[in-house]
């Protein structure tokens, strides 16, 4: 990244920013258009805005639109949530998948729509809920005069291990309700309609306005706890905002979508490469960014082995876990 | 503007670091926190900027208790150059800088004009005006220093703490580094609290000394009242010639061996 010495202008970054939005409206033309059924631009468009009843009309309404604004609204979830706690962690490998918030959503997920399905619609609620439990836990057992990032990364994958296990005690006792819940280990986007959309939209939105208002102070945090402080940062409020935030926005995406990896890991990553680290220009970023790669990738999920659909976490992992330890190798201080 | 210290005492984990601790820094001054290692010196910089609770005791910035000032209102008035910092690899000088005027933003308001005049100002106080666009990360180790410095000083402070701002560089950047911030303090007025390690450079530019010895404050004098054989006898356990700078109007000692 500091390979030439200058800094990237703002035109610059605004023309990055631009072309990140331009790839996630083109991921979403695309998402909808490919299928078992072959739709233009034109009568995507066609469909949105006249409304005829035509059958390509039911596939877009019906089956495309949702999923592809869904598989949009969980990429951004999940990017904005890995970059907030790569900030607030000061540690590139910090993602929700990684340090346990995404495995106490989804438990928490698992069992309000396993043990109590009559009530899905708080699936969203249940997953913050588990996201934000797992994060302070493991914050406070990382806890020893600061936090450590090894203490931190250790404490989350052990937590992880543990909530996983709780994952698979309820996948067992409830066998006859299983079917699905493949789909919902590694994350997957079939069978996704208007409802999911209705469930993760308001916490996403929530999610976007409250981090872009404060972005700045991720940047202050950035500087380190005591340069923060003299600066006149609230630096544990801060952080435990920007935490509850991040749960938020991950346990969000986990209740609609499942244990999807390695989007909160890479997406920030990439994004970072490209328009640099200052926060009030790579959160933007992220939501864009996060939209695209899980808009493309689900729609490979869906095309790439046609009629055969795979889940989109297997692609995600196909992709991000080379990438990861790429990450690792690459810089020495990770 | 001053700064008062009442009855200090300050906890780390269980351990008692700092104990009882009162003293009195006039405005316009460069008081540097001398003592040997363990003894409190950086817990006391880290309590005067907020960033460790004391256990009791209070601290004064013009005879109002910081307790009862906002903290962003504390940081237009006292800056904070600690040891640990952090900066990303792409960020520039320029907006290193600038993160030092987000006390006086407020909230979700950009950089203003009187911002922006007050960044160029810091830049030019510092002698960065040409490398504002490098990265912090590619700057030899002393323009670093500066860079930091900048930051503070685009806080418009009027007390600057500085916590071992020598440390690991090269003797010339130590002395660029002093020179500058004594600059500061004779231009802009800004009273300076620095803790130093080497006690020779501390006597050269500070105008009162405060020794601290096991978390308690021993002595608080002007340089030729503190630096002779019994201090550095008894507390920093060496033998040694006390000579004066007659130029600089400071003593200086020359090491002669370890006290057993």
């Amino acid at each position: 990244m500091a390979d030439n010495m200058e800094k990237k202008g703002k035109i610059q970054k605004s023309v990055i920013l631009t072309i990140f939005i331009c790839l996630s409206v083109a991921g979403f033309f695309i998402s909808i258009g490919n299928g078992a059924v072959k739709i233009s631009p034109r009568e995507i468009i066609d469909a949105i805005v006249l409304q005829e009843e035509t059958v390509n009309y039911q596939i877009i309404w019906n089956v495309r639109l949702p999923r592809t604004i869904t598989a949009s609204l969980v990429g951004t979830c999940l990017a904005l949530s890995g970059c907030i706690l790569q900030g607030v962690m000061r540690n590139p490998l910090a993602s929700p998948n990684i340090i346990g918030v995404s495995s106490g959503a989804g438990l928490m997920t698992l069992i309000v729509l396993i043990v109590f399905p009559d009530y899905y619609y708080l699936a969203p609620i249940g997953a913050f809920v588990g996201a934000i439990t797992a994060t302070l836990f493991i914050y406070f057992l990382a806890w020893r005069e600061g936090v450590a990032t090894t203490r931190l990364i250790l404490a989350g994958v052990a937590i992880s291990s543990l909530l996983g296990a709780g994952n698979n005690a309820i996948i067992t006792f409830y066998p006859d309700k299983v079917s699905g819940v493949i789909g919902f280990m590694v994350g997957g986007l079939s069978s996704i309609s208007w409802k999911h959309v209705d469930m993760i939209l308001p916490y996403a939105i929530a999610g976007m306005i409250l981090i872009l208002l404060v972005s700045d102070k991720l940047n202050i945090l950035m500087l380190g706890d005591e340069v923060a402080t003299g600066l006149g940062l609230n630096v544990e409020g801060t952080r435990f905002l920007f935490i509850i935030i991040s749960s938020m926005l991950a346990g969000a995406a986990v209740s609609v979508v499942g244990l999807l990896g390695f989007v909160g890991l890479i997406v920030p990553h990439i994004t970072r490469l490209f328009i640099g680290s200052d926060y009030r220009y790579l959160l933007p970023a992220t939501i864009f960014t996060g939209s695209a790669v899980v808009v493309f990738c689900d729609t490979l999920a869906r095309v790439m082995f046609a009629p055969l659909e795979i889940p989109v976490g297997i692609i995600m992992s196909a992709l991000g876990a080379p990438f990861f330890l790429y990450l690792l190798r690459r810089k020495k201080e990770y | 503007m001053d700064l008062k210290v009442e009855g200090l005492n300050v906890c780390y984990g269980s351990k008692m670091i700092l104990r009882d601790m009162s003293f009195n820094i006039k405005r316009g001054e460069v008081a540097t926190v001398i003592g040997p290692n363990g003894s409190g010196k950086s817990t006391l910089i880290k309590s005067i900027s907020r960033y460790l609770k004391p256990v009791s005791g209070n601290i004064y910035l013009d005879n109002v208790n910081i307790n009862q000032i906002n903290t962003k209102e504390i940081a237009k008035n006292l800056a904070v150059l600690p040891q640990v910092k952090n900066v990303s690899s792409d960020i520039s000088v320029e907006e290193l800088v600038s993160y030092g005027r987000y006390p006086h933003l407020k909230f979700g308001k950009r950089l203003g004009k009187t911002d922006k005049e007050i960044i160029e100002w810091a830049l030019e106080k510092t002698g960065l005006v040409e490398m504002k666009d490098r990265y912090v990360v590619t700057l030899s180790g002393g323009e670093r220093q500066r860079a930091w410095i900048a930051m503070s000083l685009a806080q418009k402070p009027k007390i600057l703490l500085l916590d071992e701002p020598t440390t690991f560089l090269d003797i010339c950047y130590q002395l660029e580094t002093l020179e500058l911030i004594r600059q500061l303090n004779e231009t802009l007025e800004i009273t300076v609290v620095m803790v130093l390690h080497d006690l020779n450079q501390a006597a050269r530019y500070s105008d009162n000394m405060l020794v601290i010895h096991e978390g308690k404050l021993l002595e608080y004098g002007e340089p030729c009242k503190i630096v002779n054989k019994g201090l550095l006898k008894n507390i920093f356990k060496i033998e040694a010639d006390i000579y004066e700078d007659k130029i600089n109007n400071c003593p200086y000692f020359i090491p002669k061996k370890v006290t057993a």
